[in-house]
């Protein structure tokens, strides 16, 4: 298991000295010889101008962060900057931890020292910290920024009690990729059911085309095929029902899932459960592969391999309808990002004010916008966010989640982590996939047995 | 220790120096108050860390591993399950769990029959003073210096279905003929075995030519003037000569398969083929699943399982040298 890599801080030092303390001022501090009066300077403890009662300016402010990859974590180094320049000088430090080893280590994080406010997802992975009284309630920050918000939004930062546990800060959503230039020079038009999709797949396959990248290594990507799967098939209840385990996986209607997935497998990358989702990415950039169902981000791996001509031939199309009485609800995947404020944290007394000022910074469209257009891969969730700013895809995005009357998080943030993870479903879908056509009675009463082992949450 | 005593310049510097301090009873006691306090830190630190970073977390995890804990709050009367979890993966119930052994299994046959023997035939070429033998024997060694990690990322880059050295070097990469070395669960275990041995051959090398190093060279001449050729030489009159390194390295690979976590993990946190024991305790308890209890009772019979060569290993190492 790869170490934690804790990067350095801020040297708080630089944006003490940046927050009006000039080098004569230093002297005469070092003059007076009053380590007081230093650590009031620096800490900035001149709360003077605070507008709510409920945030506060100056002071310090610590954040866990997982965004560990050099674009995003730039842009939270400058977001921050920016938020504590507007908030009388917070000097905010940053503990970025690897993305995985942040989610791997959570539940720990949480209940040791955290900081005080961090990095999450929204759904169940944010109720089940939420229900274990590890995250901090804050209604009251909600109150102040929640006409920014649409209802959507609302219902996934609200815990199990009720209380708002949660800023949603973006958010993505799962579609089917393409590049405009190969459907052109194929003369393909995007399939809207589920017939055309398959013919167009078989017609791809003749044309020398990978039609659907896939890839599998890593176990969580399958999820995402599945959702949609049960999502359209069987319809926003029972898949939540699913996650949740109020529905059985030996439903027939689970066996539909896996008999309706079988029918476009054969069409996957070759290989594709030894290979990462950016090397299928890297099919479809590179003109082997047709489709590719997977969340927005598939545009980072676009701009990191390609150029700025490959992303603007990048573009996408709902999953198609597959005929069912579901087909209306215009279901997908969007998870949603959010900033949450812990717990535990040891400084989380002295730091609330400062940690609900940033909630509500963080909840602001300029904010969000000044984000996106640093790190742009998923869309700022405000409403008063830049539209303008946003790119065509970005746009085209927003649209369609706004089109689906409901919206899921993704497998692994709306199910328990334990059943999620990767000797659970992710080896179950694996399992599946590696031999897709034959029958999976004894996979889906595998796959209760394990639900039923697990213990109460 | 009396008779270090003795002689040490500290202990003379300290009160009631080279004298024998008598106690109650009549009993002598050789050490005096001075080497009793050195020797109580220089036995009490080891003993203390001994404690709390070897005996406490393992004898917590006994106790966990008797609880349902799910790592969050503190453990209650409620969470204790008795030997539930025990019971529950022994009889198959958790279906990663005997695949998991098996491949742990399969890696110690593999290192055991294969890597090991690789690495003790490499230091008997290499003993023989061979034509740059210490450039082969930096070759070998040298990814015993890499961590696994290192050697898993490395081994990531050769068998990568698409993009890897390998598929590439026989022109599979982009045909319906590519093997997908890390995702079929048929095949992937033996590549990353592949990329173990890279490392264990060369430490079992290493090993086995410092034994080698030492054997009395009058044994070969003895033999040679007995008329035995190079092969029966070898297993006739060294290889019996070697026994306490020969027990070590068989322990050590033991040990190795036991412990092997690092590459499965960084191949694919260790599923569709590549699950061990080492990695279902991981992802269960210490992982953002949080079934602590039950990841700590996989973890406690890989300790039972560890335990027998660990003391076969420490008995080796502590007997006394014979002369």
């Amino acid at each position: 298991m790869g170490e934690p890599e804790f990067e350095i801080p801020y040297t708080d030092l630089k944006l003490a000295l940046d927050m009006g303390l000039s080098r004569r001022d230093i002297l005469k501090i070092a003059a007076y010889g009053s380590l007081a009066a230093f650590i009031a300077a620096c800490g900035g403890s001149t709360n003077t101008n605070t507008n709510t009662s409920i945030t506060a300016t100056g002071g310090k402010l610590a954040i866990g962060s997982y965004q560990s990859d050099s674009v995003p974590k730039k842009a939270l180094a400058d977001l921050v900057n920016n938020f504590s320049s507007s908030n009388g000088g917070t000097k905010v430090t940053i503990n970025t931890v690897d993305h995985g080893t942040f989610q791997n280590q959570i539940t720990s994080y949480l209940q040791g020292t955290p900081e005080d406010v961090f990095t999450w997802f929204s759904g169940h992975r944010m109720r089940f910290f939420a229900s274990k009284g590890l995250a901090t309630p804050i209604d009251d920050v909600w109150n102040a920024v929640k006409g920014n918000f649409t209802e959507g939004f609302a219902n996934s930062v609200k815990g199990d009690d009720g209380h708002v546990y949660a800023i949603p800060s973006s958010y993505y959503p799962w579609a089917i990729f393409y590049r405009k230039d190969v459907f052109a020079q194929h003369n393909y038009s995007v399939p809207t059911n589920w017939d055309d999709f398959k013919a167009l797949c078989a017609k791809m396959k003749t044309d020398g085309l990978i039609p659907i990248a896939f890839a599998d290594k890593d176990g969580w990507p399958a999820m995402g095929t599945f959702d949609i799967l049960n999502l359209r098939l069987n319809g926003y209840d029972f898949h939540v029902g699913l996650c949740t385990g109020t529905q059985k996986w030996n439903d027939p209607k689970v066996t539909a899932v896996f008999k309706k997935w079988a029918e476009i497998v054969p069409y996957y990358s070759p290989a594709f459960a030894g290979l990462t989702w950016q090397q299928a990415a890297d099919q479809l950039l590179k003109k082997q592969a047709g489709m590719y169902l997977l969340g927005l981000f598939v545009s980072q791996e676009f701009l990191a391999s390609g150029s700025q001509a490959d992303l603007a031939q990048l573009d996408f199309f709902p999953f198609p309808h597959v005929g069912s009485q579901y087909d209306s609800e215009e279901a997908l995947d969007a998870p949603i990002d959010v900033y949450m404020v812990t717990k535990k944290s040891p400084t989380l007394s002295a730091n609330l004010g400062q940690a609900k000022a940033f909630m509500e910074y963080v909840a602001k469209g300029s904010a969000q916008t000044q984000f996106y257009v640093e790190s742009p891969g998923a869309i700022p969730t405000a409403n008063d966010a830049d539209q303008s700013k946003y790119d065509p895809l970005t746009k085209k995005a927003a649209q369609i989640v706004s089109n689906a009357k409901r919206i899921t998080q993704f497998f692994d943030r709306d199910s328990r982590p334990d059943f999620a993870g990767p000797n659970g479903m992710q080896q179950f879908l694996l399992k599946y996939l590696s031999n897709a056509s034959a029958d999976t009675t004894s996979l889906q009463s595998d796959m209760q047995k394990f639900w039923d082992s697990l213990g109460p949450e | 220790m009396a008779q270090t005593t003795r002689v040490s310049p500290a202990a003379a510097e300290g009160p009631g120096a080279g004298e024998l301090v008598a106690r109650g009873r009549g009993r002598y006691n050789v050490l005096t108050r001075y080497d009793r306090r050195v020797l109580a830190v220089m036995v009490g630190v080891p003993l203390l860390l001994d404690l709390v970073l070897i005996w406490w977390p393992t004898l917590t995890s006994v106790y966990y591993s008797l609880t349902n804990w799910d790592g969050i709050g503190d453990i209650t009367a409620q969470n204790f399950i008795g030997l539930k979890n025990y019971t529950f993966l022994l009889s198959g119930g958790y279906f990663q769990f005997w695949p998991a052994v098996a491949h742990n299994l399969i890696w110690l046959a593999w290192l055991t029959f294969i890597a090991t023997p690789l690495g003790i035939f490499f230091a008997v070429l290499l003993d023989r003073e061979i034509k740059g033998s210490r450039f082969y024997q930096s070759v070998f060694y040298l990814p015993v210096v890499l961590s696994l990690v290192v050697v898993g990322f490395i081994w990531e880059l050769q068998f990568a279905p698409t993009d890897g050295f390998i598929n590439n070097a026989f022109g599979i990469a982009h045909s319906s003929k590519i093997i997908d070395w890390l995702g079929n669960p048929h095949i992937n275990l033996f590549a990353i075995l592949v990329a173990a041995s890279w490392r264990h051959v060369g430490y079992m090398m290493v090993i086995y030519l410092a034994g080698l190093k030492s054997v009395d060279p009058t044994l070969r001449e003895a033999a040679k003037v007995d008329g035995a050729n190079e092969v029966q030489t070898f297993f006739r009159v060294i290889f019996p000569v070697m026994a306490p390194i020969n027990t070590v390295i068989v322990v050590l690979t033991a040990i190795e398969s036991l412990r092997a976590f690092d590459l499965a993990y960084i191949i694919n946190q260790g599923k569709n083929g590549l699950e061990l024991l080492s990695i279902l305790v991981t992802n269960n308890s210490i992982s953002e699943s949080t079934r602590v209890g039950f990841g700590s009772a996989i973890a406690v019979i890989l300790l039972v399982v560890s335990l027998g060569p660990i003391i076969t290993f420490l008995t080796q190492a502590m007997r006394p040298a014979r002369s």
